[in-house]
C-alpha cells in the first residue's frame, strides 16, 4: 500500500486520533474519583492545619468529621443562609466545603451577591472559626485557611499554599517563619473597627505601636507575593465583618 | 515477524547490549547530553527523581514498542506527528495515574511530568531506533535508555538531597549520625538548579576519565 498518498495520511491520522482519544478518556474517567478524593483530602488537611490539627491524607476525612462540627455560608448582610451540622442540613442546601470560593469572589468583584464559607472547629471544648482564603500571588493563585479564636478577632493559626511562587522567595509563605507571627494578631482594633491583617514590607516595626498587633513581616525578595497575601486577607476577611458585627450588637 | 525474533535469542548479546549501552558509554544524559532540563529540575529530592525516572522509562519502553509495531504503517510525511501523539498520550496516562495514586509526588513534579513530552531522549529513540527496529529490541532499547536517564537522575538527586537537605528519601541521615552537633550546616546551594548542572558535570568528568573512548579531540 502507498503509505504516502494523501487519503492514506488522512485516514491514518483520523483513526489514530480517535483511538488515542478513546484511550485517554477511558483513563480519565476511571481515575477521576480517586483524583477528586485526593483533592478533597488535601483541602480537609489544609482546613484542619490552620487550627493546628495534624492529619495524614488517609485519615483526613475521619479527622475532619471529628473536629469540624459545623459548616456555614454567610451572605453579605451577615446572615447565615446555609448551615451543615453533623452530616445534615440545619438550613439551606449547600455545604461550605463544596462552595467554589473563586466564583463567589468573582461575583463579589462584579458587585453581585455572593456567599462566604466558614468552618466551625471544635477541639477539646474550644471553638475556632476557620475562614478559607483565595487570592493572587506573583505567578499564580495563592490560597490558605485562617483560624480565628472564639472571639472572632484573635488569630489561632494560618496556613498558606500557592501554585507556583518563586522558590526561596514568594514560596516562603508556606513556612512557619512566615505563618507563625500571625498567631495572636487581631483583625479588629480596640474601637471594634475592622483593620484586617497587614503584611508589612520592611517589617512590622515600621508601623505605629498600636497598629503592630495587626501586622506581620513581609518576605524579603517576595514583595509581590507578600502584597498578594495582604490583599487576599483583606478581600476574604472583610466579607465576614457584617456577621461579626451583628454578633456584637 | 515473531519467527524472526525467536530465531535470535531474546537475550542475545546484541539485545543485552541495547539495554546496557545507554547505562554506560552511550548514556543519554552524560554522553548524548539530552534531557538535561528535567535532570536539573526534578533532582532536588530523591523521591521525585525516582518517580520521574520510572515515568520516563514507562513512556520510552511502551512508546518504543508501539512505534516499532506501527513502523511499517506510519506515513513518512507525518511520522513526527504520529510520534508526538503517542508520546503525549502516554505522558497524559502517566500524569493521570500519578495524580490518582501518588498525589503528593505529582504535585512536586508539577509541570515536569507533562514536559516529558518534550524530552529529546524519547523523540530521539523513536526516530533513531524504533522506526527501523523490531518490537523486542525496541523495548530493550527503550528500557535501557530509561535506565540510563534514571540512573543519572538518581545519582544527582542522591547527592543534592544528602548535602542540600541532609536527608535521603526524607530520612534524616546527618541528624542521626550527629553531624549537626559538631557544627555542620546544610549547603543551600545544592538545592538550586546550578548545582545539578555541576553534579552532572562531575559525573561526565568521572565517566570520561575512566573511558578514554568517549573523549573526542
Amino acid at each position: 500500500m502507498n503509505t504516502n498518498s494523501n487519503s492514506y495520511i488522512f485516514i491514518y491520522a483520523s483513526v489514530m486520533v480517535i483511538i488515542v482519544a478513546a484511550v485517554l478518556s477511558t483513563t480519565a474517567v476511571l481515575l477521576k474519583d480517586k483524583q477528586l478524593q485526593n483533592v478533597k483530602n488535601e483541602k480537609m488537611q489544609a482546613i484542619l492545619a490552620s487550627a493546628n490539627i495534624e492529619c495524614t491524607p488517609e485519615n483526613s476525612e475521619t479527622t475532619y468529621n471529628k473536629y469540624i462540627v459545623e459548616e456555614w455560608l454567610i451572605n453579605q448582610k451577615g446572615e447565615i443562609v446555609d448551615m451543615y451540622k453533623n452530616g445534615s442540613f440545619e438550613k439551606g442546601t449547600l455545604r461550605a466545603f463544596n462552595l467554589n470560593l473563586k466564583t463567589e469572589l468573582y461575583n463579589k468583584s462584579k458587585g453581585e451577591s455572593f456567599l462566604s464559607p466558614l468552618f466551625v472547629c471544635n477541639v477539646d471544648g474550644k471553638t475556632y472559626y476557620i475562614i478559607p482564603l483565595l487570592g493572587k500571588g506573583l505567578w499564580g493563585p495563592v490560597w490558605g485557611n485562617i483560624a480565628l479564636q472564639s472571639d472572632f478577632n484573635t488569630i489561632k493559626g494560618v496556613v498558606f499554599d500557592h501554585k507556583g511562587e518563586t522558590p526561596g522567595l514568594g514560596a516562603e509563605i508556606i513556612f512557619p517563619a512566615f505563618t507563625n507571627p500571625f498567631v495572636g494578631k487581631t483583625i479588629f482594633d480596640d474601637q471594634g473597627n475592622f483593620t484586617s491583617l497587614k503584611v508589612v514590607k520592611g517589617g512590622v516595626a515600621k508601623l505605629a505601636s498600636n497598629q503592630q498587633i495587626h501586622g506581620v513581616d513581609a518576605i524579603s525578595g517576595g514583595t509581590i507575593t507578600s502584597m498578594g497575601v495582604n490583599s487576599m486577607l483583606l478581600d476574604c476577611l472583610e466579607n465576614y465583618v457584617p456577621y461579626i458585627k451583628s454578633l456584637k450588637k | 515477524m515473531s519467527e524472526q525474533v525467536q530465531k535470535e535469542s531474546m537475550f542475545s548479546t546484541k539485545n543485552i547490549k541495547l539495554l546496557t549501552d545507554p547505562i554506560g558509554k552511550n548514556n543519554p544524559i552524560t554522553v548524548q547530553v539530552l534531557g538535561i532540563c528535567s535532570a536539573l529540575a526534578v533532582t532536588a529530592k530523591l523521591e521525585p527523581a525516582i518517580v520521574m525516572s520510572i515515568s520516563v522509562m514507562f513512556v520510552l519502553g511502551a512508546g518504543n514498542v508501539i512505534i516499532s509495531l506501527l513502523r511499517n504503517t506510519i506515513p513518512q510525511r507525518i511520522r513526527i506527528i504520529v510520534q508526538l501523539v503517542i508520546i503525549a498520550a502516554l505522558v497524559i496516562i502517566v500524569d493521570q495515574i500519578l495524580k490518582a495514586y501518588a498525589y503528593q509526588v505529582s504535585k512536586q513534579l508539577s509541570v515536569f511530568v507533562g514536559l516529558i513530552i518534550t524530552n529529546c531522549i524519547i523523540m530521539g529513540r523513536f526516530e533513531a531506533f524504533s522506526m527501523v527496529n523490531k518490537p523486542w529490541p525496541s523495548f530493550m532499547d527503550g528500557i535501557g535508555n530509561g535506565l540510563g536517564y534514571g540512573m543519572i537522575l538518581v545519582i544527582v538527586a542522591f547527592f543534592r538531597e544528602l548535602f542540600g537537605s541532609g536527608t535521603i528519601l526524607g530520612w534524616e541521615v546527618f541528624k542521626t549520625i550527629g553531624l549537626y552537633d559538631i557544627g555542620y550546616v546544610n549547603n543551600g546551594l545544592m538545592i538550586l538548579p546550578p548545582m545539578a548542572l555541576i553534579v552532572v558535570g562531575v559525573i561526565i568528568w568521572v565517566q570520561r576519565s575512566k573511558n578514554p573512548d568517549l573523549i573526542k579531540d
